[in-house]
């Protein structure tokens, strides 16, 4: 049966994962057994019965008291069954671990961010250990989102104004899917993430150095991965139309107005602080409505960031 | 309407004068009538033309689906888009479509009553209806609202467009809805013909009654949430938005307080239809008619203490979701039992495979996959995973257009008849029904698997993995429209005909089959005095109706 459950779910990553596929391929199989017996009734007593002559009339079977026992009692010893199993699976990977690595989640409109617990931080890439106990710890800064990872078989609305946790344990090492399943709004399908399940080693470098391929990675390309993951494109475009902030195209090089009527020009320094500390120097005709980068982007992205702005002619 | 109201014929009646309902089509005639047949005929209208207009909007969503990224539309184009379909799908069709356009027509017939308890009522709710259905559109016209039929707050508190309009158009509409069924249970109470008993209604009366009940009961916390949710965004007042202090999970369970019981709103009447279709079709006596009956009782009562399984995954506490989890799968017991009692009704019958019973054996078919689906989304570890996803989508709507909307169909070819005087085309009839079944499933069997996957829901783009399967749905889509596209032809070229439908085309046994097609304005010469129950065709035929003629 294992290749009609990999035909009908995602990989399973975890142990949860593979206890959920279980009850899911049992009550398939049972659900095709009665649905099997439904429709072979359904199409065999027409074709049997079917009309040949006009009013003839018809035998008065209205009522056994055994059948109608039998067709109440058996549903309702296997639906029960079935509630205490799902209900046992569910309420075990609730169980707190003692020594879970407490990962912050922060979710909003439309990407979400990670806080480690040595602080450092990642957007739209979480990273956790292989075979450890991991309790997510989220909440919303605007409206409701839910952390939905398929491998693992898990789904937590996000509600603003609440912690909600998630725990899971991952037991498969590689790149795992991370969607939005709430509604919430224009890139709910884009509200992506990908969770990193990393040997305890790579976890180790990642703490310290940020995601490997940020060190390889050509810097303008690196930019250009920043701009769509770290959010700068929700209000910067690169077409040179006007959105909440300015444009990126043809920006390097031109010499800015300010609010405060004075004017600067954009160079590696300018853009530097305006990822670091936006509202520094907010450009005339815009609100200071950029959160600070600080933290969020590594000291290469900003460089990537930089280049790119350079190549958008 | 145009072409009902003009072919007036009326019948001769041997010793009576009277004329059928329909004979008096002047237009003011219609607007302000207080009979139920005509009340019944305009919701009918209405009903299709929604029907229409959602269907459009389906058409354009799954349309945009055909390929990862843009296609037809923007992401905000695409979330108005499945918006509004949701909206006028589940408050403009399914709501009213059977209780309001053929419990209205039938109901009273089948009582051996002239009329509702309260035509003047009826006709309030209908125009109550028309200004919610107008409201609504203007909603649409003037922006048109992304937050989801479901309104889900802080998002519904916070997003651009007309939501406060959209909010009130179903708020509106609730009135109607609640009118309609204190009206029904009034009816059902006090106008049941001479020797009707309780247990001698039809199973029809018995499924519009319990769907009545639920209504009135549950339609009023729907209309004093969405009250919360206009004066949130209007006014400021805090209930839902954390930002005011409110709590977005209340709004929750508020509006799954009604809005679950509203599913059996929807399901409720189509199970009474089917239970209508497949006696008279097999000419054979109902299978467990107290069973049936209470079924649908214990369906209503059950279906108010449910709501938290629509919440599993919103942060509600672990006892509530078992709790709600158990009491969910006891709400699969009855509709089990009906399912039997259907089947086993038409062991050594006498079956016609006519359009009605073609669309109530569809109804067996896709009513078992949507129910059983719901034992996967009933189990909380299982629904962990799946919630939200498409197999929640594919799921609701084998329960919704599998069945309520595919029982409705059942019902509007059983009536047909009764309602307009004029037989529809059979064979046409055969070759809908088999696009629409064709057409259904293939676009949401392949939807099912989408969730199981992992799609989630409500997404305007998608990774290339699922590619392949929404193209299967959306292809399925145009197959389901085809059907819908017969369908209508055949049904208005019958208008076109001359009436010749005899009164009871089906040797059906219930009052309703025992006046002229169509019905005289006052339903009945005499009134009727029941001699056999509804589905004693175990024994011969013998007419409640005096002046009876097939």
């Amino acid at each position: 049966m294992n290749w009609l459950r990999d035909w009908m779910m995602p990989l399973a990553a975890s142990e949860h994962a593979k206890k959920v596929d279980e009850l899911y391929l049992f009550i398939f199989l049972l659900m095709l057994a009665w649905f099997i017996l439904i429709v072979s009734l359904t199409i065999l007593f027409p074709m049997k019965y079917k009309r040949k002559k006009e009013g003839v009339l018809t035998i008065n079977f209205s009522h056994s008291l055994v059948l109608e026992l039998a067709w109440s009692v058996i549903p309702l010893i296997l639906v029960i069954g079935i509630f205490f199993w799902g209900f046992n699976d569910y309420a075990a990977s609730f169980v707190p671990q003692n020594d879970a690595l407490e990962i912050h989640v922060t979710g909003s409109k439309w990407k979400w961010a990670f806080e480690y617990p040595d602080g450092s931080r990642s957007i739209k890439a979480l990273h956790v250990p292989v075979n450890k106990p991991i309790r997510l710890i989220m909440t919303s800064e605007d409206v409701l989102h839910s952390f939905f990872i398929p491998s693992m078989r898990t789904k937590q609305d996000v509600v603003p104004g609440r912690y909600v946790e998630l725990p899971f344990t991952p037991t498969v090492a590689g790149k795992h899917q991370v969607y939005c399943a709430e509604y919430c709004g224009r890139d709910h399908s884009g509200m992506f993430a990908d969770l990193y399940v990393d040997t305890p080693e790579q976890y180790e470098t990642f703490l310290k150095e940020g995601p490997e391929e940020f060190k390889t990675m050509p810097l303008i390309e690196l930019g250009k991965f920043t701009y769509n993951e770290a959010g700068c494109k929700s209000c910067h475009t690169i077409d040179g139309t006007k959105s909440e902030g300015p444009s990126f195209k043809g920006l390097w090089g031109k010499s800015e107005k300010l609010r405060d009527g004075s004017s600067v020009a954009v160079d590696e320094n300018y853009i530097r602080e305006s990822i670091l500390n936006p509202s520094a120097k907010v450009v005339a005709g815009y609100e200071p409505v950029m959160p600070t980068f600080q933290g969020l982007v590594r000291d290469r992205q900003v460089l990537g960031v930089i280049e790119y702005i350079k190549s958008l002619k | 309407m145009a072409d009902i109201v003009a072919t007036p014929k009326s019948h001769g009646h041997g010793d009576h004068h009277d004329v059928d309902y329909l004979h008096d089509g002047s237009l003011l005639s219609w607007l302000t009538t207080v009979d139920h047949k005509k009340l019944g005929v305009m919701y009918l209208w209405s009903v299709f033309f929604m029907f229409f207009l959602g269907g459009v909007f389906a058409l354009l969503v799954r349309l945009e689906l055909m390929n990862p990224g843009q296609t037809i539309m923007t992401a905000e184009q695409y979330n108005k888009a499945f918006t509004l379909h949701g909206a006028i799908m589940v408050f403009l069709v399914i709501i009213p479509s059977i209780p309001a356009a053929l419990g209205n027509f039938a109901l009273p017939l089948m009582l051996g009553a002239k009329d509702v308890a309260f035509p003047r009522l009826n006709l309030l709710s209908f125009w109550i209806y028309v200004t919610g259905a107008i409201i609504a559109t203007v909603a649409m016209l003037t922006g048109g609202v992304d937050t989801g039929w479901t309104f889900y707050t802080p998002y519904s508190t916070t997003a651009d467009g007309p939501v406060a309009l959209m909010t009130f158009a179903a708020f509106v509409l609730g009135f109607s809805s609640i009118l309609t069924g204190v009206n029904f249970v009034a009816t059902v109470h006090k106008l049941r013909a001479p020797g009707m008993g309780w247990f001698k209604m039809p199973l029809f009366v018995w499924g519009i009654y319990a769907t009545a009940i639920i209504q009135i009961l549950a339609t009023p916390v729907l209309a004093i949430t969405l009250l919360l949710l206009i004066f949130e965004r209007l006014f400021g007042v805090g209930v839902f938005d954390p930002k005011l202090g409110g709590d977005p999970v209340l709004f929750q369970h508020f509006f799954w307080f009604y809005s679950h019981p509203a599913v059996y709103i929807m399901i409720l009447p189509g199970m009474a239809i089917i239970s209508e279709v497949i006696p008279a079709m097999s000419q054979k006596v109902f299978f467990g008619y107290k069973a049936t009956a209470f079924s649908s009782v214990a369906i209503a009562i059950v279906s108010f203490v449910v709501w938290g399984h629509h919440m599993f995954t919103s942060g509600q506490s672990q006892l509530a979701g078992a709790i709600f989890s158990f009491l969910t799968f006891l709400v699969g017991i009855p509709s089990a039992i009906k399912v039997f009692n259907w089947i086993t009704t038409m062991y050594k019958g006498s079956i016609s495979l006519a359009a009605p019973m073609l669309y109530a054996l569809m109804f067996l078919i896709l009513f078992g996959i949507g129910g059983l689906t719901g034992i996967f989304l009933g189990t909380m570890s299982v629904d962990i995973h799946l919630h939200d996803t498409y197999f929640v989508v594919a799921h609701f709507h084998y329960v919704m257009m599998g069945s309520t909307l595919i029982a409705f169909l059942a019902g509007v070819h059983f009536w047909w008849p009764k309602m307009f005087g004029r037989m529809y085309n059979e064979r046409a009839a055969q070759i809908a029904a088999f696009f629409v079944f064709i057409g259904f499933n293939t676009t949401f069997l392949p939807q099912f698997l989408l969730g199981s996957r992992g799609m989630p829901r409500r997404y305007y783009d998608y990774l290339p993995e699922f590619t392949f399967l929404h193209q299967v749905s959306t292809v399925g889509s145009w197959l389901l429209g085809l059907g819908f596209v017969i369908m209508a032809g055949y049904l208005f070229a019958s208008l076109r005909k001359k009436m010749d439908a005899p009164s009871n085309p089906w040797h059906a046994r219930t009052l309703d089959w025992q006046t002229s097609s169509p019905p005289i304005t006052h339903n009945f010469h005499e009134i009727p005095v029941l001699k056999q129950g509804p589905y004693d065709y175990f024994k011969p035929f013998e007419p409640s109706v005096e002046g009876y003629h097939e």
